[in-house]
């Protein structure tokens, strides 16, 4: 029992009085440690760093900032307050009462839903592990550090799902969450996006803007959900899922200011010349990171997700509050889209059920959200004087999952020749020329308060409203 | 024809000599007989008269409860005369009106069961030294057939008129599904081709020529008939038993009531969970010594009844619950005082009593393995799943054991071979059908097991803590009670019956799913379906493609 305690797990579901989780946790909790150590954060473990922990679901309680080691780190179990007399409001169980235990026979397809989610937090933490030795300034190492630990606490809110609502099954899965490993071929991480290596910082921001950004759009979908418990433990992750999107967004801006700085200091507007990052490069990293990201949303046309909807397990982004979907049933409209028909030949217009395409619908919400940013990149690129704009290739390019994988489609959308795919490949998708130059670029990390890499630029403000040149890390004696 | 929109009605499966309207049983020193005499406006329910000693459900309710009377009640006969009271008809098999207006359900029940009947036939003339002899004094038609393939004997009256036929096939476009196409060939041993001719041709054979094929074992002149046939039975008979004395079967007079039917050592339970029943059963509460006649412990027995009442109420299940698909079946009481009764079962096997007792508890764990429901033995606190109880966890679709102090289960020498299953194996054979060597080690099992134990022997599918106990049950349930009904049938029907195939297995397994496809196909039961159409001037309309 020494491990497990309220005090050392700050938590809002009685886990004082739960012998269930309390046992489940005996034996979960020191394999979580292990897994920390042998796959988290690699050579930092010893150092402190200024992060925020969740205490509490009060108001600020989810947000106490102080110097702390990471394997000493609070990882907590918290849901959203529930709200009383929650009912289902969209799919075959409209006005029926949310379910506070899963219903046996829904039990297979919630459990798939959460250990799939559960299964990319370890993932990204894995693939970041090695980030801190190339860090460009303390602030960017701690909020590396921070999206680390959070990951770790969102493993946790999935894994208090999988104890105290599926039984011995739902040990064994959350076991096997701290076995699978990323990119090993024999023990995989669930979803391709979350075997690929993470080798550089550019990558990294890349991955917050938008594969964090998949996760916030499936949280959402899942905070609709007729299992109350797995809606209020992912409206709750959201809050945190917010800085892991500000850090991806605001990191990737700092690179387009720096590189925009750099293309009007040198005579041929060349930032590599500068020791920048240039916007080309960029632009092939967010076309990889954003189509790799569109996977991870599901095929366009899927019964599973017809499934999910009608069960009333996942629903569409804001379902309960935005006006968008006035229609909480969807059972005899249709979602239109082109697709590939004679065999890939050409696209044409079709029509699908929208239950059948609800990956579709959550995917078209996330692509508007990129959008949004990207405009603010362009905003930054204008505001530098630079006329090039940074561009949101089209959904069907570069896809392995779905209608349009494998085919040979443009940035623009269009079918394209194979042959023309292939030669104009190296220009829209990061070569290994461009992983070369960065691992160039990125080769030794800056360790001094205030101080930044010279390929991007600092940020506005500091964390919580601290100074930049804060010590957002303090060194243990190496 | 068309299914009538049936109102619900309580079948009730207990009756008993005196109140039989179909069949008058007679007892004459060690022969007995059943005569059907089937009254045309006798039927269960409206809407069809039983002409040609056609019979329902009602009369093998009838015919069910003679077999089983005739074997605890007068142990003395050694044959069984099986003959008709109407002249001219033995019978004319199944009544294909009421067939026509049954809803799918009943028709595949209906036929379980009186395939069950028959079964039991042939059990009280193999086990229980009582042989069934057919008089077929007129025509024999379809099921009034399949009766007489049932007996060890056919005799048949040779009038020039009286015929064996199974005219299922070219009249109706169904099967003979009581047995009637398997015990042709499997039993009778018909030639193939043969057996072919005699199944689509539908006035049937008489005379020598059924002789000669096997379908009959002797035919006589109508004029010496009867003395041909109660010379031989008189031969079968011989002496008799007038030792034995028989043991009343008494009424088991359940009780009705909002939540179920509670017999005396037996609860049928219905819900909570929708779809789900509750079978609980107390375990014995004191065992009386073995009298030097075992039969004066009659019918009050603890294994006799509480075993009278498993069989009647999965018949209620079956029948007057067909909403429900998932029975969790518990017994609670003292696995010592189980195991002390089998002991002494084992002691006295060899009395015709004990024996019978043994054989009918035998054909109700088949019953439960024949009955179409999901059933998970539930074994928590206070179980007694020892021995010959521990039969009904072993019968189970699925075993959930509480790991906790106290809650063990065990085995007595019941479980290696007193009640094989339909195959022809024990239940810890056909579970353990990889590991010959692994299923005798556990028969040779002795003292009691605990849920790690269980587990480890496979004796339970899954072990559970108190911690887990209840969430992983409810899952269980409510997700085996949320599958396809008709998916979980066939699943189980397949998954129960590993191992050997048996002129049994092959009647529930083969024949009879044949016989339910058939049932739901239009060439059937259409609008211009054989079965439909059956009586009516229009002739059926097939479509012609095989599947």
């Amino acid at each position: 029992m020494s491990f497990i305690s309220s005090e050392k797990i700050p938590n809002n579901v009685n886990l004082s009085s739960d012998r269930k989780l309390q046992r489940a946790l005996e034996e979960w909790q020191p394999n979580f440690l292990d897994w920390w150590m042998e796959m988290g954060p690699d050579g930092f473990q010893k150092d402190q760093i200024y992060l925020r922990t969740a205490v509490s679901v009060d108001e600020g309680g989810w947000a106490n900032f102080g110097y702390v080691r990471m394997p000493e780190y609070r990882w907590g179990i918290f849901l959203t307050p529930a709200e009383a007399n929650r009912t289902i409001h969209f799919g075959d169980n409209i006005g029926a009462p949310a379910w506070n235990e899963v219903p046996g026979e829904y039990r297979k397809e919630l459990r798939r839903i959460i250990v799939t989610q559960a299964d990319t937090e370890p993932a990204s933490v894995e693939q970041q592990r090695r980030l801190g030795y190339t860090a460009p300034s303390l602030y960017d190492l701690r909020n590396l550090f921070q999206v680390n630990v959070e990951e770790g606490r969102h493993l946790w809110a999935m894994v208090y799902l999988l104890h105290s609502f599926f039984g011995k099954d739902g040990r064994e899965e959350a076991e096997d969450l701290l076995k699978r490993r990323s990119g090993n071929p024999d023990s995989p991480r669930i979803l391709e996006a979350f075997n690929k290596p993470m080798e550089d910082w550019l990558s990294f921001f890349c991955f917050t803007m938008f594969t964090d950004r998949d996760g916030k759009y499936q949280l959402g979908a899942l905070a609709e959900s007729a299992f109350d418990p797995l809606a209020r433990s992912t409206r709750f992750m959201l809050t945190e899922e917010a800085h892991h999107l500000f850090v991806g967004e605001t990191g990737v801006g700092r690179i387009i200011e720096r590189t925009a700085q750099l293309m009007k200091k040198d005579p041929n507007e060349d930032a590599r010349a500068q020791g920048g990052i240039p916007l080309d490069l960029i632009q092939r990293y967010i076309n990889y990171w954003y189509s790799t990201s569109l996977d991870l949303f599901g095929g366009e046309d899927s019964s599973n997700a017809a499934t999910y909807f009608s069960q009333g397990l996942k629903g569409r982004f804001g379902e309960s509050s935005d006006k968008r979907y006035p229609n909480h049933r969807e059972i005899d409209t249709i979602y239109e889209l082109e697709a590939p028909v004679e065999g890939g030949a050409r696209l044409e217009k079709q029509a699908i059920p929208t239950r059948r395409a609800m990956n579709a619908v959550l995917r078209d919400s996330y692509t508007q959200d990129c959008q949004r940013a990207v405009d603010r990149w362009n905003k930054i690129l204008q505001d530098n004087g630079v006329k090039v704009e940074i561009r949101l290739p089209s959904q069907r390019f570069n896809r392995e999952i779905g209608l349009y994988a494998d085919l040979p489609i443009d940035p623009a959308g269009n079918l394209i020749s194979r042959e023309a795919f292939n030669a104009q490949k190296a220009s829209w998708l990061p070569s290994e020329a461009d992983r070369q130059f960065l691992k160039s670029l990125m080769n030794k990390p800056v360790h001094e308060p205030g101080k930044f890499a010279n390929w991007i630029a600092p940020p506005k403000r500091g964390i919580e409203n601290l100074p930049v040149d804060f010590e957002y890390v303090r060194f243990e004696p190496r | 024809m068309g299914e009538t929109n049936q109102t619900f009605e309580r079948i009730n499966f207990e009756t008993s000599p005196e109140r039989y309207r179909h069949i008058k049983l007679e007892i004459n020193g060690p022969a007995a007989t059943i005569k059907l005499n089937i009254q045309e406006e006798g039927g269960m329910r409206e809407g069809y008269q039983l002409k040609l000693n056609s019979y329902d459900l009602g009369v093998d309710i009838e015919l069910a409860d003679a077999v089983q009377r005739l074997r605890f009640e007068h142990p003395e006969v050694t044959a069984v005369l099986v003959t008709s009271a109407q002249e001219g008809i033995f019978s004319a098999g199944a009544n294909i009106f009421m067939l026509g207006s049954s809803a799918h359900a009943f028709k595949v029940n209906f036929c379980k069961y009186t395939n069950e009947t028959r079964l039991s036939i042939e059990d009280a003339t193999a086990n229980s030294g009582q042989t069934y002899i057919a008089a077929l004094n007129g025509i024999a038609s379809g099921g009034g057939y399949e009766l007489p393939l049932a007996c060890e004997k056919i005799y048949l009256i040779e009038d020039r008129r009286s015929a064996v036929a199974l005219p299922e096939v070219p009249y109706l476009g169904v099967l003979p599904g009581t047995g009637g196409l398997t015990r042709v060939v499997d039993k009778r041993k018909v030639r193939k081709d043969r057996a072919d001719i005699f199944c689509t041709l539908a006035e049937g054979i008489k005379g020598k020529k059924a002789v000669e094929w096997g379908l009959v074992d002797e035919v006589f002149p109508s004029s010496r008939f009867w003395q041909e046939v109660e010379a031989r039975v008189k031969q079968i008979a011989g002496a008799g038993r007038p030792d034995r004395k028989g043991v009343k079967l008494t009424p088991l007079q359940p009780e009705l009531r909002e939540d179920g039917i509670h017999y005396r050592h037996v609860k049928l339970l219905l819900g909570p969970t929708p779809r789900t029943a509750r079978l609980e059963i107390t375990g014995p509460a004191e065992i009386p010594a073995m009298p030097s006649d075992p039969s004066q412990l009659g019918a009050d027995w603890y294994p006799l009844r509480v075993f009278r009442e498993m069989d009647d109420a999965l018949l209620h299940l079956r029948f007057n619950h067909p909403e429900i698909g998932l029975v969790l079946v518990s017994v609670k009481g003292d696995s010592d005082k189980v195991l002390q009764l089998d002991a002494q079962l084992q002691e006295h096997r060899k009395h015709w009593f004990v024996n019978e007792v043994l054989l009918f508890i035998r054909r109700t764990l088949k019953r439960m393995d024949y009955t179409a429901k999901s059933f998970f033995a539930i074994i928590d606190q206070g179980t007694c799943f020892a021995g010959t109880m521990l039969e009904l966890a072993l019968a189970s679709d699925r075993a959930y054991m509480l790991d906790a102090k106290d809650v063990t289960i065990a085995l007595s020498e019941f479980n290696g071979g007193a009640y094989p299953m339909g195959n022809g194996l024990t239940r810890i054979q056909t579970r353990f059908l990889n590991d010959a060597d692994h299923a005798a080690a556990v028969a040779k099992l002795r003292g009691k097991l605990d849920a790690a134990e269980a587990e480890k022997q496979g004796l339970v599918t899954a072990a559970f803590d108190d911690i887990d106990w209840e969430d992983e049950i409810r899952l269980a349930v409510e997700e085996r009670a949320s599958m396809s009904p008709d998916a979980l049938t066939g699943m189980e029907a397949s998954l129960r019956f590993a191992g050997p195939e048996t002129l049994e297995t092959k009647i529930f397994g083969r024949l009879s799913a044949w016989q339910n496809w058939i049932f739901q196909r239009p060439n059937a039961v259409g609008e211009k379906g054989a079965l439909t159409l059956y009586g009516r001037p229009e002739r059926p309309e097939f479509d012609w493609r095989r599947t």
